[in-house]
């Protein structure tokens, strides 16, 4: 019995060694996400427009309904989103949506922080998914 | 000139400085080391587990502390309605006072010189040289337990209640064992008193010149078996994980305190380290010579204080939280019948030395 207890005792006693902790000291270091983390969404840009003809594929794959797109044609008479907008408080990171899109419009960033102080600001519409 | 000791007799007024300068200095180190140990404790546990513990308010998280008692100030302070108010005040002082009464008997270090008015007075490094000190310890260590009965009777939450006396059932048999093992310190010292303790304590083991000299006749040598059981046994009794099954009744509804709030709930987490820090110097004067060692008096005192400190939160850091049979079956069934065969032991082997 008593190894067992000092076993268990060395195991935290060389923890408390320098270089052991893992823990990133967040608000002052922060780490580079791999490229295939599941931050927030963005509209991927083309010239003059984004890229998504608002086919709503991504609406009707989202497991949580959280997508709205509203389809509308411009003067070149192509279909373009006029509203476009992605709920995160409802969003569960699925990545279903970029899955789901035929022409690549919608891709998942490495931006994490999206801590807010109001629910209006976790609604995130086409500007702000565009950026 | 030889000196003499500081009494109230021969010159009340000095002496009731320097009780009240020793009262004063005792009290705020305590205080300091009780807030200042939440903060090693969360860096030191964040450590071992990996993590790194406060790091924000001030130079490695140093604010912490004030931080945390600025807020826990200003937190609502919830009173039930149907509680006792006056026992549920109560009750969280009753926990902490007697942690704190018990460094009165406790001795820092050796007498200190002062020469005034001619004559030279030996001041010792303790509030007051009761010649019954263990006694005392025990009866105030007893006293915590109304406190946490008193806490659940008073909330009139039948969790509380439940929490309370399971809590009251866990302490005192654990106090038993604490208690049963000091009597073997005694009995090899002959005094109660816990300056004659450490004075016991002084010059080489058993008086055997052949053995290296940092073999001090500390009692951690002729005892390590009751020294074993005093430390876990008092762990036990004050709560300090992995034993803190009172807070985590069934399972983290806090138990005794669940209906406490604010400053009150403080003070009972003020009431377990300052109780961590009574232990651990109750140990270090029972069991290591007190002051006793290389430095300066006091200085050895802290250093092994802080020691025990470090122990209670390196334990906490690792070992799980026992069940509560596992807590009873090890208090009645092992640790008392260890500290009886410990007393009877050390009553034949003190027998045969003579
Ligand atoms: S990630 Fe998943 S939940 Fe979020 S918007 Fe896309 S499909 Fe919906
Ligand atoms: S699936 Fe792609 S193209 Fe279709 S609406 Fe969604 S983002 Fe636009």
């Amino acid at each position: 019995m008593f190894k067992e207890f000092a076993k268990g005792l060395s195991i935290t006693l060389k923890h408390l060694l320098p270089g052991h902790s893992t823990t990133v000291d967040y608000p002052k270091q922060k780490l580079t996400m791999s490229p295939r983390f599941r931050g927030l969404h963005r509209l991927v840009p083309t010239q003059t427009r984004e890229k998504c003809v608002a086919c709503y594929l991504c609406p009707t794959v989202c497991p949580a309904k959280c997508i709205t797109v509203e389809s509308a044609e411009n003067e070149k008479g192509e279909k373009y989103p006029k509203v476009y907008k992605i709920d995160l408080l409802r969003c569960i990171f699925c990545g279903y949506c970029v899955e789901a899109c035929p022409v690549e419009a919608i891709e998942m960033s490495d931006k994490y922080e999206l801590a807010n102080y109001k629910r209006e600001d976790f609604i995130f519409d086409k500007e702000r998914l565009l950026k | 000139m030889t000196p003499v000791v500081l009494s109230l007799s021969n010159a009340p007024a000095l002496w009731a400085a320097a009780m009240l300068v020793k009262i004063i200095v005792a009290f705020s180190v305590l205080m300091g080391i009780v807030a200042y140990a939440t903060w090693v404790e969360r860096k030191v546990i964040g450590r071992m587990q990996t993590r790194l513990g406060p790091t924000m308010t001030g130079y490695k998280g140093l604010l912490q502390p004030i931080a945390d008692g600025i807020k826990l100030f200003f937190k609502e302070d919830i009173i039930p309605n149907e509680a006792s108010k006056f026992a549920f005040m109560l009750a969280p002082m009753m926990i902490l006072a007697p942690a704190l009464i018990s460094m009165a008997v406790i001795p820092f270090g050796s007498d200190y010189h002062l020469t005034f008015g001619g004559v030279t007075y030996l001041i010792p490094l303790q509030i007051t040289d009761l010649n019954i000190g263990i006694l005392f310890i025990l009866a105030m260590a007893g006293l915590g337990v109304y406190g946490i009965v008193l806490a659940g009777l008073a909330s009139n939450s039948k969790y509380s209640l439940i929490g309370g006396i399971r809590a009251s059932a866990q302490m005192i048999s654990y106090e038993l064992a604490a208690g049963l093992s000091i009597v073997a310190i005694f009995m090899l010292s002959e005094t109660l008193s816990l300056s004659g303790i450490v004075t016991a304590q002084q010059g080489v083991l058993w008086g055997i010149k052949a053995l290296p000299s940092w073999m001090h006749n500390w009692y951690i040598f002729s005892q390590p078996l009751a020294f074993g059981l005093f430390v876990v046994g008092s762990m036990a009794e004050i709560n300090r994980t992995p034993f803190d099954l009172p807070e985590a009744e069934t399972e983290l509804v806090s138990g005794f305190c669940t209906e406490y709030s604010s400053m009150k709930y403080a003070l009972f987490f003020m009431a377990e380290y300052a109780n961590m820090v009574t232990i651990g110097a109750i140990a270090t004067t029972l069991f290591l010579g007190g002051w006793d060692g290389p430095f300066l008096g006091w200085i050895n005192f802290l250093i092994k204080v802080f020691g025990f400190m470090f122990f209670f939160i390196w334990v906490r850091a690792t070992f799980p939280r026992l069940r509560y049979d596992q807590l009873m079956q090890m208090g009645w069934k092992v640790m008392i019948p260890l500290a009886l065969g410990n007393i009877v032991v050390t009553a034949v082997a003190i027998l045969l030395w003579q």
